[in-house]
């Protein structure tokens, strides 16, 4: 392995020119927003592979590594679990609206998210591809690019029911032998479906619907207000 | 006798199917392999994993930031704190903060005793597996000590908790817990405990740095030039660096095939940057060398936590960041201010929001680079949550690493992945 001579990862320039060299060299891509110290492309599905290629194979990018490869269910993002409306005129009662259920077959719920890394040029990229459809979310499978790809698509079919086209093993990975549905999926409950226990008169493990009951103990807020804002913060305690 | 066996018909020869665990100690911990074997060599391995998932990244989007924390030691449970630094890390990321230098010195110096506490436990695991009995005993004497300053500064001796986003919970302790005398231990025995104990905790960690380069000697003296070692060692479960870099390798596993690259240096987070160690690296990929790899961060670990003693001496400080939406106020202030009491409920009850954004975060955990994916919606807790467990892109190429290696040395390329399975299933 040859030093890299490029500027350390995570500096601004070094990000910018790593961004100016991709839409130069790579098409089909599209710059995400993302923190300064980031680097984030979305990539059209149709052209995954080739995106994917390219980013491995140019010499001034040599992403030879993939790292991570995460599935993302953006059906509920943005919801908060308990809106709240206030405290009423007449007491302190806590409104709770219910907010209507979100559509499972939403356009561009599933995305599946790559994190590449340059071990030549000491650079990180994270690409995203939003599965187009929803109901049966498939897209190419990188694995002829990364091997690595093989086990954590996998995960992702497993967990969010992503297919990956071309993948040569799509078995289930994490969840038990015979499991029915999609964990990770947000309309998927947390507590699960089913439960196991020894049934001593049947000699054996056996499965039924759950008998516990899901109860949000904190419930999910999103606060539209400045508090987190710089500016207005609160004055430095003294030390 | 050659001739009558000549005649015998051959077709009965045929692989067979074999399982390996998952109840197998030398599966370290739940794998399931199911092996096809050609005689003693294996043609096929198919490892099932999974036994241990506990969905921990799914709990963790139903809690708030704060609360998953804990969850993080539990994924590779003998290296905590540096899960929990990644996870930390991510925070702070999308938040735009960032800890005192006293806390990232701290937390600088519990990731190489975290190194330490791995390493030695790998050690020990793989040399039993492989059958020398002794290393384990050994590694475990000095990873007790380390415990106890776990157990010092987070009250536990294994899932701390202790790292906050903005900080870490608390100072270092000013003195160590120390033995007490009982029916089974004498005054006499217990002031020779003691000893090491008698100052601050970072009096200890310095002792305990001091000798502990004499105890890698040690196990080194029986591993190192040990005839059978090298014989169960080297040359089994080789990997090119093309191919490492391939699977995804990284840590030990991908700087024993002779890659340079370590995110502590390569990628400085915290104050990595000030610090003076070397990175090791291996020729041939094997056993062996990943072993070499390992007692030699040995020795660099404790070089760094020396660098990190000696500053933490001199420089004290706040060790969590100013910013009351990230530290629960005192005790006192929350008794006698209205302010600080609404700060206390609000911080404990629905914690704080994180701004909506993405990000990828990633230290060098002891068996590799450890990442954290971070989706937040602008909610107080995350959205999404990834880990990037270094271990399952390791165990992903178990397969190829024992394909026409004979069955027991399934176990050495199992011991030298260093697979734990808290991070592998999570």
């Amino acid at each position: 392995m040859e030093p890299s001579t490029a500027q350390p990862a995570g500096t601004g320039a070094a990000i910018e020119a790593l961004s100016r060299t991709i839409e130069e060299r790579v098409s089909g891509v599209r710059r995400l927003p993302s923190l300064p110290q980031d680097l984030a492309y979305e990539a059209d599905a149709a052209q995954l592979l080739t995106v994917c290629r390219s980013l491995r194979d140019t010499p001034a990018l040599r992403f030879e590594m993939l790292m991570d490869v995460a599935g993302v269910d953006y059906l509920q993002f943005g919801r908060e679990e308990w809106v709240t409306s206030g405290a009423t005129r007449t007491g302190f009662s806590r409104g709770r609206i219910a907010a209507a259920p979100p559509d499972p077959d939403m356009p561009g719920r599933f995305a599946v998210v790559y994190q590449l890394l340059s071990i030549s040029h000491n650079t990180r990229l994270r690409l995203r591809v939003t599965c187009p459809e929803t109901r049966e979310p498939i897209v190419d499978s990188v694995v002829d690019v990364w091997a690595s790809a093989n086990w954590f698509e996998r995960e992702a079919f497993d967990l969010f029911g992503i297919l990956f086209r071309g993948h040569p093993d799509l078995r289930r990975i994490l969840t038990d032998y015979g499991f029915i549905g999609h964990p990770f999926r947000k309309d998927f409950p947390l507590i699960g479906n089913v439960e196991t226990r020894y049934d001593p008169q049947k000699k054996r493990v056996v499965y039924e619907p759950v008998s516990i009951v899901p109860r949000v103990l904190v419930p999910k807020v999103i606060r539209h207000d400045n508090r987190y804002e710089p500016a207005l913060k609160a004055p430095e305690l003294p030390r | 006798m050659a001739e009558s066996t000549h005649d015998l018909p051959l077709a009965e020869i045929r692989n067979y199917t074999m399982n390996f665990g998952p109840q197998h100690p030398a599966a370290h911990g739940v794998l399931r392999l199911v092996l096809e074997m050609d005689g003693e060599v294996i043609q096929k391995a198919d490892p099932h994993i999974g036994l241990l998932h506990r969905a921990t990244e799914k709990l963790a989007e139903s809690k708030p930031f704060n609360q998953s924390i804990g969850y993080m030691d539990r994924l590779d449970y003998v290296s905590m704190m540096c899960n929990e630094h990644a996870y930390v890390l991510a925070i702070e990321k999308l938040l735009g903060i960032a800890p005192p230098e006293r806390a990232q010195y701290i937390r600088v110096m519990f990731d190489e005793v975290t190194r330490i506490l791995n390493h030695l436990m790998w050690l020990g695991a793989h040399a039993l597996d492989i059958g020398a009995m002794t290393v384990f005993l050994l590694c475990f004497k000095e990873r007790e000590e380390l415990m106890d300053v776990y157990e010092a500064v987070s009250g536990t001796r294994m899932h701390a908790t202790y790292y906050r986003p903005g900080g870490v919970y608390r100072d270092l302790p000013a003195s160590m817990p120390k033995y007490q005398p009982s029916k089974w231990r004498s005054r006499k025995e217990v002031d020779r405990l003691n000893e090491s104990r008698s100052g601050s905790m970072l009096d200890f960690i310095d002792a305990f740095a001091e000798r502990f380069p004499t105890a890698i000697a040690d196990y080194e003296t029986l591993l190192t030039d040990n005839r059978i070692w090298k014989q169960r060692t080297v040359n089994i479960g080789v990997v090119p660096p093309e191919r490492a870099l391939q699977l995804g390798f990284s840590g030990p596993m991908l700087r024993g095939s002779g890659v340079v690259w370590d995110l502590r240096k390569k990628q400085p987070y915290e104050v990595y940057e000030r610090m003076d160690f070397d990175i090791p690296v291996g020729t041939n990929g094997d056993c062996y060398d990943r072993y070499l790899v390992r007692i030699e961060e040995l020795r660099q670990s404790t070089r760094i936590v020396r660098q990190c003693i000696e500053w933490l001496r001199k420089n004290p400080g706040p060790v969590m960041v100013d910013d009351r939406k990230m530290r629960p106020p005192s005790r006192e202030h929350m008794k006698g201010e209205m302010e600080s009491l609404i700060h206390h409920f609000k911080f404990f009850t629905e914690g704080y929001d994180v701004p909506a954004g993405e990000t990828y975060a990633a230290v060098e955990a002891p068996k590799g680079e450890f990442g954290i994916y971070l989706v937040s919606d602008g909610a107080n807790k995350p959205y999404r949550l990834k880990c990037r467990a270094p271990g399952f892109a390791h165990i992903s190429a178990l397969e190829e690493m024992v394909r026409g290696h004979m069955l027991a040395d399934v176990v050495a390329v199992i011991g030298t992945q260093d697979i734990v399975f808290g991070e592998v299933d999570r």
